[in-house]
């Protein structure tokens, strides 16, 4: 790792005035950063430590819904009560990443910011658009088992890695950011940029801009939820194939129903056209089969990972099962 | 509470940070791109945390920070100035490490420090109800040498109160 200087705030002020240096970059739980430094990805000079910012507060909000700080851990959230009362696959999803030690660590904030696990983009010196605008793509001829079929591009096909962001976008979760000029907010799913022609570009975040919280606004829906995901192994890998459900069915009809994907796509896929078709209609294996067809027509394979567009319909036909029996 | 801060500032060359390791205040001489696990090991010469994948990936590194398990290869040692650092070499005797060895929970012994690290917090966390709960909550911590269904065992005699 190459040499840098580290400075830790204890306040957002000092926060957002240390993270203008162009040369530094934030350090939450480091399970992302580190990494990238260690591997030569990263190459700031300065990290600015935020942890003792005020932001790892768990709020419950009137109404029901949720403000979590951009500070709080994984294992944190999970493990607070109203969060899996009335979020059960918010719970599943976090609990079903990395492994107890990491999620110990993970801030919620950082999670959304997690990069790629291709591996050439992991790998200096291999063609990679992401590292290296207009190197070129190695996982096109390579290894790509893992990568997306949905939202991808010619210049980047790399998986969205995180699973608790696909909960998160399937419960139309807001984020907040706060930057030198002032505070924003943005619905969760358009944080997440699709590689298009400028993979290097996951973000609509400015240099030096703070992540301070995601809100999940009330969902009863999401009381009979789940979170599903297929890997390889049982525990503590990256999801194949994962989808966030909700749905409330009354009379053998779906009244509302929330899905969403992740291990298949280019960023945390809500399947707004699954949910369209849905909705209102009865709540059969023939009408889930048929969703899932619709949402994976336009999918791209690659000679590796074809699999993944009948193992993604099988896995919404089965989430769907679950919640409208349940 | 945005309250005054209390700025650190360190690097890019070595600084002496004061650790608090075990309960003792030790002082390593590191620059901040050092990780805990480096540290330890190197500076420290506390070497019963042991490095595997170096990446966060197996878990052998697990050490507590303020009470909590963590890898301490994705940990830097100066992100840990003002907390509190556990290793392996600050349990004595612990109905755990007496678990591993009557329960024959190892092989080659390098995952072990890890192993044992994760064990006690999994028990504080109460996710060690049934063995599949215990394999779910313990996944962060490979063994190459397969010695899963002992360590299994050494924890449920743990949890069970067989080891005082
Ligand atoms: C072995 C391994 C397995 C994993 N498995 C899974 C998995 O199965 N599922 C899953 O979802 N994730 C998984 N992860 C990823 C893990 O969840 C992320 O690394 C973690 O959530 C990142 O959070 P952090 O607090 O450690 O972020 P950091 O590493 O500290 O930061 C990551 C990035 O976000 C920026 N950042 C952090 N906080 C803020 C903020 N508040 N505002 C602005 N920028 C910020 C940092 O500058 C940095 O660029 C795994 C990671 C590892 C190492
Ligand atoms: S898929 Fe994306 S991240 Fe992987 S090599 Fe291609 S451009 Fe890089
Ligand atoms: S050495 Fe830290 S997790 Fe493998
Ligand atoms: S005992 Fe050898 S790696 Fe676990």
């Amino acid at each position: 790792m190459h040499a840098m200087s580290y400075a830790r705030v204890g306040d957002v002020a000092s926060a957002l005035a240390e993270g203008a240096d162009p040369d530094s970059r934030f350090l939450a739980g480091g399970t992302t950063e580190v990494d990238m430094l260690r591997i030569g990805v990263a190459r700031e000079r300065r990290l600015i430590d935020i942890n003792d910012l005020p932001l790892n507060t768990i709020e419950d909000l009137p109404g029901g819904g949720l403000r979590l700080g951009a500070l709080a851990r994984m294992s944190d959230v999970a493990a607070t009560p109203s969060v899996r009362e009335r979020f059960p696959m918010l719970v599943q999803a976090l609990e079903l990443g990395a492994s107890a030690q990491l999620r110990n660590m993970a801030s919620m904030g950082g999670n959304m910011m997690q990069r790629v696990r291709c591996g050439y983009f992991r790998e200096a010196g291999m063609p990679c658009n992401k590292r290296e605008p207009g190197s070129g793509c190695a996982a096109q001829g390579g290894f790509h088992r893992g990568h997306a079929v949905l939202g991808t591009s010619e210049h980047c096909f790399a998986t969205h890695p995180s699973d608790v962001a696909v909960a998160l976008v399937a419960l139309d979760a807001v984020i907040h950011l706060q930057g030198r000029y002032g505070e924003r907010a943005m619905p969760l799913e358009d944080f997440f940029l699709q590689p298009g022609d400028a993979p290097e570009r996951e973000h609509p975040i400015e240099h030096g801009e703070l992540i301070t919280a995601i809100e999940v606004p009330a969902a009863p829906v999401a009381r009979t939820s789940l979170y599903w995901k297929v890997r390889d192994r049982e525990s503590y890998e990256f999801a194949l194939v994962s989808a966030a459900v909700a749905a409330t069915v009354t009379n053998g009809v779906i009244r509302e129903v929330r899905l969403a994907l992740g291990g298949v796509a280019t960023r945390p896929w809500r399947a707004r056209a699954a949910e369209q078709m849905l909705t209102g209609g009865p709540a059969i294996s023939d009408a889930f089969e048929a969703a899932a067809s619709a949402e994976l027509a336009p999918a791209v394979p690659h000679p590796q990972n074809a699999f993944k567009i009948e193992l993604a319909k099988r896995t919404i036909v089965r989430v769907l099962e679950r919640v409208s029996a349940a | 509470m945005d309250g005054p801060l209390e700025k650190i500032e360190r690097g890019p060359e070595p600084a002496k940070l004061s650790l608090s390791v075990n309960g003792a205040t030790l002082v390593a001489e590191v620059e901040p791109r050092a990780s805990l696990l480096d540290t330890l090991r190197e500076t420290l010469d506390l070497t019963g945390t042991k490095k595997g994948c170096n990446q966060g990936a197996c878990g052998a590194c697990t050490v507590w920070v303020d009470g909590r398990r963590v890898v301490s290869c994705l940990t830097l040692a100066v992100a840990c100035e003002g907390r509190e650092v556990t290793t392996i070499e600050g349990l004595v005797e612990h109905p755990m490490q007496e678990a591993f060895l009557s329960c024959d929970a190892l092989q080659c012994g390098y995952c072990t420090p890890g192993q044992i690290m994760s064990a006690v917090k999994l028990l504080e966390e109460g996710h060690a109800g049934n063995d599949a709960e215990i394999a779910e909550w313990m996944s962060g911590n490979l063994c190459r040498c397969a010695a899963y269904p002992h360590i299994r065992q050494a924890i449920r005699e743990v949890r069970d109160g067989e080891h005082q």
